[in-house]
């Protein structure tokens, strides 16, 4: 459909035609209700007009059976709106487990990229059309929002924690990215564009760019040159924990709880050690907070992950 | 009535003696200080107004090219902080609440008529250092405050901000403290809860709002001048803290804030359907009760701000479910209003036009809420323009509207003076076509994607944006006319009867303006509110 002013952003992933269709709806409600009650009260207004200076109304109280309708009609309605937007948004908050991974943090104002075989970008994402991309989110600073209008899907990057977003791309082009959260001077030249390009154009972009290791490359090279792996030794000989096989699996605690042992853990556990202790380890390790940055902390944990059990 | 009689009535009005400005300023009459409050929301409204024109002037052009970035973020901010804390959360309560509550009640004034003026001078002190805020350079964080940036990054005035709201909400706190007190002890013989006005329910269910609410949000403030003047660790991460509690708490006290505006807007606009078509509201309990339900349910809906922030997404599937339940009451109560003109007599003198404006605007600002409050939708409509919009339709259109109507309805009782009835009609119009052009084409430039307070934009959306500054300019030539032509009317506007519409209600039983207490005896309640066409008292629920 042609309009002389575009009401829709381009349909670019699997979701978009989904949430313009969640969105049409919402309008044909709205809409509906929005007519019937301009029309009630227009109608009214004129068919009622006072005639006589000293008309008064009608002697009508309420009537029960009308609240009940228009208590319970727009209550089931909202309902609906209610499980399918849910719905749709448990679907976008869990990334298939097929998802190839790609690393963004955001700092004032600009948004780095990485993608797992090392490439990396600024403010620019490329994506292959077709496979679903989970996209894990940082931040150097302060709170900023990756918003592609275009997949219909948005995010946070929250200081202190990662975030995670996904989608799959369906047609190649050229989007706009956004941050969506009010950020300082330069918020609205914090923008990018996401490539979309056909899985072989991928492949050939992905060999062509300036690789400078893979993360998982970096993460081992800097686990060594933070001296992790004094402690943190391949058998239980260290002063700490070893990492073999942690990813994943529940770490007991020294305060007697027990944790899943997932990204946001390890990244705590490296920028604040004392936050949670495994339990039969001595609260000796250094925090990390201000050493590391949040771009190294992915490449970091994206080792720590590999680590499994012969 | 013979010229003795009528110069004896002008002689207590309370516009009257004590003269001068000292009697003003030290006075304990709720009328008076409602004017005051009056007068100082109005000039926080020109000055919150002056900003939004520099904000939309900017977004004339897709570059940022009228203000720098930084002159830009304070522009929007600025707007938001002062309409928000120094015109919107005390427009209704602080002056028509405070001119009629005591006189719908039937007594002379509110429970603690020294407080009520404590208040209004707690308000200029929190005033007066947004004056200096703005005087001193701005300030850049968005109304919201979010952190760490207010507590890390940012360079202006932060601290002072927090103070100034800090400071105006205690005269919110103060208000509704008075109302709950004044309504609940000093009812007029004869008037039960049910035959109160529901301008006084509204008004009720806000000071509810006000007194939960406010201190939230000052203890929220206060945590983060602490984190930003003394280090105490409580949001910044790189010190220990979490950003996330920030929101939470700062949308404990922001979201109620909203129904704070709108609620008392929605009495407003009960008193005003019941007076244009002389006729009892209907369903008055289900309105009455629905202001305690959107008050109530208001508090427990503050993580739908939250649903891209990181938040359980359980937690924000309770959030979306009990907003959708918020939509209930707000759709009660449009129906009544919408069923009140049924059958009614209906006037069409230009209160009635401020009404119709007002259920035109709240209509597509409620429902538009709907959209929102979808969890998956909202991922694609969160901070965008969208949301502009939306709590535009919300905050002007409905409450806006609802402040000028009831401006318009009551300025012959607090003035004692006519304004040209034919103006009142043409600034409705204005307004009401003036703020469409403003703020609908940001539901599409929001769907479109374009993120809240942007400086500069891409190209495409220009056609857009110029709709919306073209749109500002009507609405602000509106505003403008009403204020010339309420300001002529007090000079030369013709004397006012004491009930004008031919409505009912205790006010308009007294003298236009009443007398310093209110009225001249005693008034004693024997019917229900609205007994139009008197018969029995009736509740239906």
């Amino acid at each position: 459909m042609q309009t002389p002013i575009p009401l829709f952003p381009p349909n670019a992933s699997s979701v978009a035609t989904e949430m313009d269709l969640l969105y049409l709806f919402i309008v044909a409600v709205c809409g509906f209700f929005t007519i019937l009650v301009t029309a009630m009260v227009v109608y009214f207004a004129i068919k009622y007009k006072r005639r006589h200076p000293d008309d008064v109304g009608e002697d009508i109280h309420g009537s029960l059976a009308l609240e009940l309708t228009w208590t319970i009609i727009p209550f089931i309605l909202s309902l609906v709106m209610f499980v399918w937007g849910a719905s749709l948004f448990y679907r976008l908050a869990k990334p298939p487990a097929d998802a190839m991974d790609i690393f963004v943090v955001g700092k004032q104002w600009m948004w780095k990229v990485q993608h797992p075989e090392g490439v990396r970008e600024i403010n620019e994402l490329h994506v292959p059309a077709g496979r679903n991309v989970r996209i894990t989110l940082g931040s150097e600073d302060v709170l900023h929002d990756y918003s592609i209008p275009a997949f219909r899907v948005k995010m946070d990057a929250v200081p202190g924690k990662w975030t995670t977003m996904w989608f799959k791309a369906t047609v190649p082009g050229v989007y706009h990215i956004f941050c969506a959260e009010y950020c300082g001077t330069k918020h609205s030249g914090m923008i990018g564009q996401v490539t979309v390009m056909t899985p072989q154009d991928y492949e050939i972009w992905l060999s062509g760019g300036r690789s400078s290791g893979s993360a998982v490359e970096n993460g081992e090279r800097l686990f060594a040159e933070l001296a992790c792996i004094t402690c943190h030794k391949t058998d239980s000989s260290g002063r700490g924990p070893t990492l073999i096989g942690i990813f994943g699996s529940k770490v007991p605690l020294a305060d007697g709880r027990e944790v899943t042992a997932d990204e946001n853990y390890l990244r705590e556990s490296i920028m604040d050690s004392q936050a949670k202790v495994v339990k039969g380890y001595q609260p000796i390790m250094p925090a990390f907070q201000g050493r590391v940055s949040e771009e190294h902390l992915l490449q970091l944990v994206a080792y720590i992950k590999t680590l499994k059990k012969k | 009535m013979t010229t003795a009689v009528a110069v004896a009535e002008e002689r207590h009005s309370y516009l009257d003696a004590p003269y001068g400005i000292a009697a003003w300023l030290l006075t304990k009459d709720h009328k008076r200080i409602a004017m005051l409050y009056l007068i100082s929301i109005t000039v926080f409204f020109a000055v919150g107004g002056l900003f939004a024109a520099g904000v939309r002037l900017e977004l004339l052009t897709p570059k940022g090219d009228f203000v720098t970035p930084d002159v830009y973020n304070k522009l929007f901010t600025l707007h938001g902080i002062v309409m928000i804390f120094f015109f919107l959360i005390p427009s209704i309560p602080a002056t028509l609440g405070n001119f009629l509550i005591p006189i719908m009640c039937g007594t002379k004034d509110l429970a603690f008529p020294r407080i009520n003026l404590l208040s209004w001078y707690l308000y200029v002190i929190g005033g007066l250092l947004a004056v200096g805020v703005i005087a001193g350079g701005g300030v850049d964080t968005g109304w919201t405050f979010y952190t760490p940036y207010s507590t890390t990054a940012s360079t202006t005035n932060v601290a002072l901000t927090g103070m100034a709201a800090f400071i105006a909400g205690f005269s919110s706190i103060l208000t509704g403290f008075n109302f709950i007190v004044t309504v609940h002890r000093m009812r007029a013989p004869g008037l039960t809860w049910f035959r109160l006005p529901l301008f006084v329910w509204a008004h009720y269910a806000t000071s509810l709002v006000m007194i939960l609410g406010t201190p939230v949000i000052a203890i929220t403030l206060t945590l983060m001048m602490a984190e930003r003047t003394l280090g105490l660790a409580v949001f910044d991460p790189k010190i220990g803290g979490d950003p996330v509690l920030f929101q939470h708490l700062f949308w404990f006290y922001s979201h109620p804030a909203v129904y704070i505006m709108i609620l008392p807007g929605m009495g407003v606009i009960s008193e005003m359907v019941a007076a244009v078509s002389r006729k009892q509201v209907f369903g008055y309990s289900f309105v009455a009760f629905s202001s305690l339900a959107i008050a109530i349910l208001g508090f427990l809906v503050w993580g739908h701000h939250l649903f891209v922030s990181s938040q359980s997404i359980y937690a924000g599937m309770v959030f979306s479910i009990i907003t959708m339940l918020v939509a209930v009451p707000s759709a009660v109560k449009t129906f009544n209003w919408a069923a009140t003109m049924y059958k009614g007599s209906v006037t069409w003198e230009s209160p009635t036009y401020w009404v119709i404006g007002f259920m035109g605007l709240f209509l597509i600002g409620g429902l538009t809420g709907l959209f929102l409050a979808t969890l998956g939708l909202d991922i694609h409509l969160t901070d965008t323009y969208f949301v502009v919009a939306h709590f535009h339709y919300i905050m002007v259109g409905g409450a806006i509207m609802a402040f000028l109507g009831g401006i318009h309805f009551w300025w012959p009782k607090m003035t004692g003076k006519m304004y040209p009835d034919a103006m009142g009609k043409v600034t409705a119009i204005l307004v009401f076509v003036g703020f469409n052009l403003t703020f609908f084409p940001q539901f599409v430039l929001g769907y479109m994607g374009m993120p809240r307070r942007y400086h500069s934009y891409p190209e495409e959306w220009q056609v857009l944006n110029v709709l919306s500054t073209a749109g500002a300019g009507v609405l602000g030539l509106g505003y403008t006319l009403t204020f010339c032509y309420l300001v002529w009317s007090l000079f030369k506007g013709k004397t006012a009867p004491a009930n004008p519409w031919g409505a009912k209600g205790l006010e308009w039983e007294t003298s236009s303006p009443p007398p310093t207490f209110n009225f001249d005896a005693d008034p004693v309640v024997t019917e229900p509110a609205y007994n139009y066409k008197p018969a029995q008292e009736v509740h239906v629920g």
